[in-house]
């Protein structure tokens, strides 16, 4: 599978994903679905900056990257899929039948969201999304790191794994 | 004490308790460790990030010194500096580096790029001797 990890993290390229999964999985690219970052080219100066120089980054919108996603997945170097938020991965999933598998990598604190992980807050409506994901067959878990336990949705959306 | 120097004119930001570590180290070496103020990006989003960064400049700070150039503290304090050229980022501190803008001069325009290539000599790979049997 050469899109090893379809990440939501609200941080999008940072430490976690270009160091903590990046060596482990030798990752060769990324894909940056963001609608924002994609018209926004001081936006992608900006990140482009935090890739080590054997990672390509691909900024899409999510219509290009559900255009483009075949091409993406028949990549034969490692790769992962990064959104920043719920919302455009579902947009994602619903359009891209492939895409099965989800993680949850950092949905950090804002007003309205409520605590479920250490690095996992969401509001109810971010709840709903995730729940409509999972009952469309699209496995969800967390995990921040590699080496971090992987913690099923069933057990987020309870809030009993906060640690 | 002057108020140039009760004033923090940078601010240390990184992952973890990486800031206050560091910061702590140069308190403990020089006493000058309120030349800092420091901030972690633990458990926040980027614009939240953003916003401590923003804060602090909001309140004097004109260098700020981050961890990771990769890291989300970066990208934050980059966001930043959009709004505000007239600041500085160092990325990839270490505690030489700190050491050194620790005594500088707080009108200094040189003081980061200074503090720098101290940083960047400090670096060093120290080998033993080895016996050829």
């Amino acid at each position: 599978m050469p899109i090893e990890l379809h990440r939501i993290d609200d941080r999008l390229i940072h430490g976690q994903v270009v160091v903590g999964w990046g060596q482990p999985l030798e990752l060769r690219f990324l894909v940056l679905v963001d609608d924002e970052v994609a018209a926004s080219e001081w936006e992608q100066e900006l990140y482009r900056m935090g890739v080590p120089p054997d990672m390509r980054v691909e900024f899409v919108s999510v219509a290009q990257a559900v255009e483009r996603y075949e091409r993406f997945a028949a990549d034969p170097k490692p790769g992962m899929l990064l959104t920043g938020d719920i919302d455009t991965m579902a947009r994602l999933c619903a359009a891209i039948p492939a895409l099965r598998r989800v993680n949850l990598g950092g949905v950090h604190h804002r007003a309205g969201r409520a605590q479920k992980l250490r690095y996992i807050f969401l509001t109810g409506a971010e709840e709903a999304e995730l729940r409509a994901m999972a009952a469309s067959g699209v496995e969800i878990s967390a995990q921040d790191l590699p080496a971090a336990r992987v913690i099923p949705l069933d057990h987020i959306l309870t809030g009993e794994a906060i640690a | 004490m002057s108020d140039a120097a009760a004033r923090p004119q940078a601010l240390v930001i990184g992952h973890k308790d990486f800031a206050v570590g560091i910061v702590s180290a140069v308190t403990a070496i020089t006493g000058r460790g309120d030349v800092f103020r420091t901030a972690s990006n633990y458990g926040l989003d980027t614009r939240a990030m953003e916003a401590i960064v923003r804060d602090a400049i909001a309140e004097g700070v004109t260098v700020i010194f981050s961890d990771l150039p990769a890291g989300s503290t970066t990208m934050a304090a980059r966001r930043a500096q959009r709004d505000f050229p007239e600041v500085t980022v160092v990325t990839g501190v270490n505690l030489p580096t700190l050491l050194d803008y620790a005594f500088a001069a707080p009108d200094s325009t040189r003081a980061a790029d200074l503090a720098v290539e101290k940083g960047r000599a400090a670096l060093m790979v120290a080998r033993g001797n080895v016996r050829a049997d």
